[in-house]
């Protein structure tokens, strides 16, 4: 891991701003600031909260929401709550699917995208609805969901 | 943790936000609100106040831009409005960067409304006369009764003056120099305040649980979860209002003489997020939150604290391990939250909404909140349920969004008179009430009929709950639905019981098989069998609720699973590939 990654690391996990630090606004934070959670974030953590590496893991692991390994540079979320599949949401992932080549939830073998399902983004009135680099798109339709995933891979990384 | 240097009295404080506000409002440059909730965002509200930004920083036009909440009128979003020195609100519906630009040319620059994108006007009844239609006769708006939603789209939810300006902080500064603690508490429980987190439980009894205990120590927490897909009014109220829930939160405090609060949030969620901490600042910086706030002895902190992805952490004592930092699984009870809660100490734990209420109930007293909503009914095992519903309405309906009417109003008057009914000339079939958990109702003239009611819904078997009311036409499988709902219940299942865990796999796995047109008629009864060991053996409401949506779904549509098992035929618009996630917690 280079030292940039480290200090990074260093940062988020020793500089939060709330009052209440625990194991999981520790992890949240190493999340917010490289996207991943290495072995190093659990080592770091673990020593911040005085826990131990085992207990660490046990909460990464309980939340879907975190990876433990480097992202990719776009992230490509389907909702796929009941407001949404009420409105065609399998369409939305079967296109989104076919736009980065998956058959599944997962990453792109070129290193290029992430496809994550979510069981609400929050935004049912405007159901289908998909994020992209964590910014809100309703009312999609295949066609656009296409069009979205083709624009964000033309584009800069997210991070 | 900071600490309040100022004392400030809170008549400076008000003249301020007075004055402020009426910069604002009454001087001399335009002032145009963008919608930029999660609902603004979807609808690309962030792009229209780029445009508008633009073309103000272009044109070397003075106007104020503020984001604020949602008005809850989702299907019109992105929704911008336009206030003229002294004049009405114009309201935008539909705003692309396009209209935005031209917004920005001739009306905020020439004073001259575009017309053809006007959606109605709000203030100053002049606007009439250029044949502008008042917003408030709008079908979604008219019957509303904004209470927690009272200021969401009008004021910036940022700005904690703006708030003050409209009332705000007035209850506080009334609990702390005209009531004791025990007087607060009163208010809220002459209100009947009950609880609008699911289970709907007076408000004012459970803080008594608090307040009797003698600790020093206590904690009010706010449960921001909000999991339940389709439900969107818990984080429409921080991203559009967070200083109600923050003084209501407060007066929590000063009713149970507790010193901390949490108000606890998904994280992701940015505006709700970043919303609560601008105002939960500002408050510190005025001496609204800290140490001897307004200058009395009472003393009191929050927070906000994050939860990773993870519906059962919603759940009253999961809650409390999260914000330890721990897996957000439930704990055994006893010992209660009001004895043990987080870190170990007392604990009460209210909704948003139920919090949210609280600044309105002590401003103008428990009477005036009693008085809304439905009476008791003792005959039927009706126990009343007291001021609004606020309601998240999607799916097939031609006025999707988010609105707050008195309780006692009846479904069909929601669903029909206000949200437009089901578009396309569709006929509805079925309504997913309450979350997941609450199962489905078919839309029959009798469920139509249902009064809104804690009570009334729980004896037609389903739950009023969070508010989220999905509305699905004529179009949608029973089957096929509740599947994805047992699908949702399956992947959110905590794992700590076996029959939660093991129970929702299995009924998951049938429920797929009836979907593929493969069941079998025992596939039922090992379904109906399933679901109560898992009510008579799970721990938390997740897997005791968990056959919810099974059994309500047999209830109503016992025929189209008839039709999969015994016809092998489908029963709407299936998709022809059943999906559902097979990423569960590990
Ligand atoms: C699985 C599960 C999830 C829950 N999720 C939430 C939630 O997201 N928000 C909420 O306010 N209450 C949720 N609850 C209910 C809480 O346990 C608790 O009853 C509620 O927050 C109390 O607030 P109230 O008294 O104001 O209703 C959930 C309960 C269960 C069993
Ligand atoms: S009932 Fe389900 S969600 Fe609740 S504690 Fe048990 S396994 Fe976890
Ligand atoms: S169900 Fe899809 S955004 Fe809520």
């Amino acid at each position: 891991m280079d030292a940039a990654t480290q200090s990074l690391i260093a940062d988020a996990v020793n500089n939060q701003p709330q009052s209440t630090v625990t194991v999981l606004s520790s992890l949240l934070a190493v999340e917010d600031a490289i996207g991943y959670i290495p072995k190093e974030a659990v080592e770091a953590v673990a020593s911040r909260m005085d826990a131990t590496v085992n207990d660490v893991w046990a909460v990464a692991t309980f939340y879907p929401n975190f990876r433990f390994d480097p992202p990719m540079e776009h992230r490509v979320e389907v909702c796929w709550g009941p407001s949404c599949h009420v409105m065609g949401a399998g369409r939305i992932i079967a296109a989104a699917q076919d736009a980065l080549g998956l058959s599944d939830e997962g990453d792109t073998p070129d290193g290029k995208a992430t496809l994550r399902y979510n069981t609400c983004l929050g935004a049912c009135a405007h159901a289908p609805v998909m994020a992209i680099d964590h910014h809100l798109a309703g009312r999609v339709t295949p066609e656009s969901a296409r069009d979205r995933i083709a624009t964000a891979l033309q584009s800069a990384p997210s991070h | 943790m900071a600490i309040s240097t100022t004392t400030a009295d809170f008549d400076s404080i008000l003249a301020e936000a007075e004055r402020r506000w009426q910069a604002l409002t009454n001087g001399d440059r335009p002032w145009v609100r963008v919608g930029t909730g999660l609902a603004g965002e979807a609808a690309g509200g962030f792009e229209v106040v780029a445009a508008v930004n633009a073309v103000l920083a272009e044109r070397q036009i003075q106007a104020n831009v503020s984001e604020v909440g949602t008005l809850g009128l989702c299907f019109a979003e992105p929704l911008l409005d336009v206030q003229m020195p002294n004049g009405p609100r114009i309201f935008y519906r539909n705003v692309t960067p396009q209209i935005a630009q031209r917004i920005v040319s001739q009306h905020v620059t020439g004073g001259e409304p575009v017309s053809e994108h006007v959606l109605g006007y709000l203030g100053d009844a002049g606007a009439a006369q250029d044949g502008i239609p008042d917003l408030n006769d709008h079908p979604m708006l008219a019957q509303q009764q904004r209470i927690a939603l009272r200021n969401a789209g009008h004021i910036d939810p940022s700005d904690l003056y703006q708030y003050i300006a409209n009332g705000g902080y007035s209850a506080l500064n009334k609990a702390l120099t005209a009531m004791t603690p025990d007087e607060a508490r009163q208010e809220v429980l002459t209100s009947g305040l009950r609880g609008r987190g699911g289970a709907a439980f007076p408000a004012g009894v459970k803080w008594g649980f608090l307040a009797g205990n003698p600790d020093p120590n206590k904690y009010i927490l706010c449960n921001c979860e909000e999991g339940d897909p389709g439900a969107f009014n818990d984080r429409g109220i921080l991203e559009s209002d967070p200083a109600t829930v923050v003084e209501g939160i407060t007066i929590a405090g000063y009713a149970c003489n507790a010193n901390r609060g949490y108000v606890f949030i998904r994280h992701g969620h940015n505006q709700p997020i970043d919303r609560t901490r601008a105002v939960i600042e500002q408050a510190y910086e005025l001496g609204l939150l800290g140490q001897n706030i307004l200058g009395s002895d009472f003393s009191f902190d929050v927070e906000v604290a994050l939860t990773g992805d993870s519906y059962v952490s919603g759940e009253e004592t999961a809650l409390m391990e999260a914000i330890e930092g721990k897996r957000s699984m439930p704990r055994y009870r006893p010992p209660f939250p009001a004895q043990v809660g987080v870190f170990g100490k007392p604990s009460n734990i209210n909704n948003v909404k139920t919090l949210a209420y609280v600044p309105e109930i002590v401003a103008r007293g428990g009477e005036w909140f009693a008085g809304i909503g439905t009476r008791p009914d003792p005959d039927n095992r009706i126990n009343g349920s007291s001021g609004t519903a606020i309601l998240c309405l999607s799916g097939d309906i031609t006025y999707p969004g988010l609105i707050e009417v008195p309780l006692g109003m009846t479904f069909r008057q929601v669903l029909f008179d206000m949200a437009g009914g089901v578009p396309n000339g569709k006929s509805m079939k079925l309504l997913q009430t309450g979350g997941p958990l609450g199962g489905v109702l078919s839309a029959s003239d009798a469920n139509l009929d249902l009064v809104l009611d804690f009570d009334v819904f729980r004896a037609a078997g389903a739950i009023l709950g969070s508010g989220g009311i999905i509305v699905c036409d004529e179009d949608t499988c029973a089957v096929d639905l509740t599947r994805n709902l047992i699908a949702f219940c399956q992947y959110e299942s905590c794992g700590k019981c076996f029959p939660c865990r093991m129970g929702m796999s299995h009924l998951l796995e049938i429920l797929e098989r009836i979907s593929n047109l493969e069941g079998t008629e025992e596939d039922l009864a090992l379904m109906r069998n399933i679901g109560e060991n898992m009510q008579a053996g799970s721990l938390c409401g997740h897997g005791q609720l968990g056959f919810n949506p099974v059994s309500s779904a047999l209830r109503y549509f016992g025929d189209e699973f008839e039709a999969h098992i015994r016809d092998k035929r489908h029963t709407g618009d299936c998709p022809e590939q059943v999906f559902s996630p097979k990423l569960t917690r590990r």
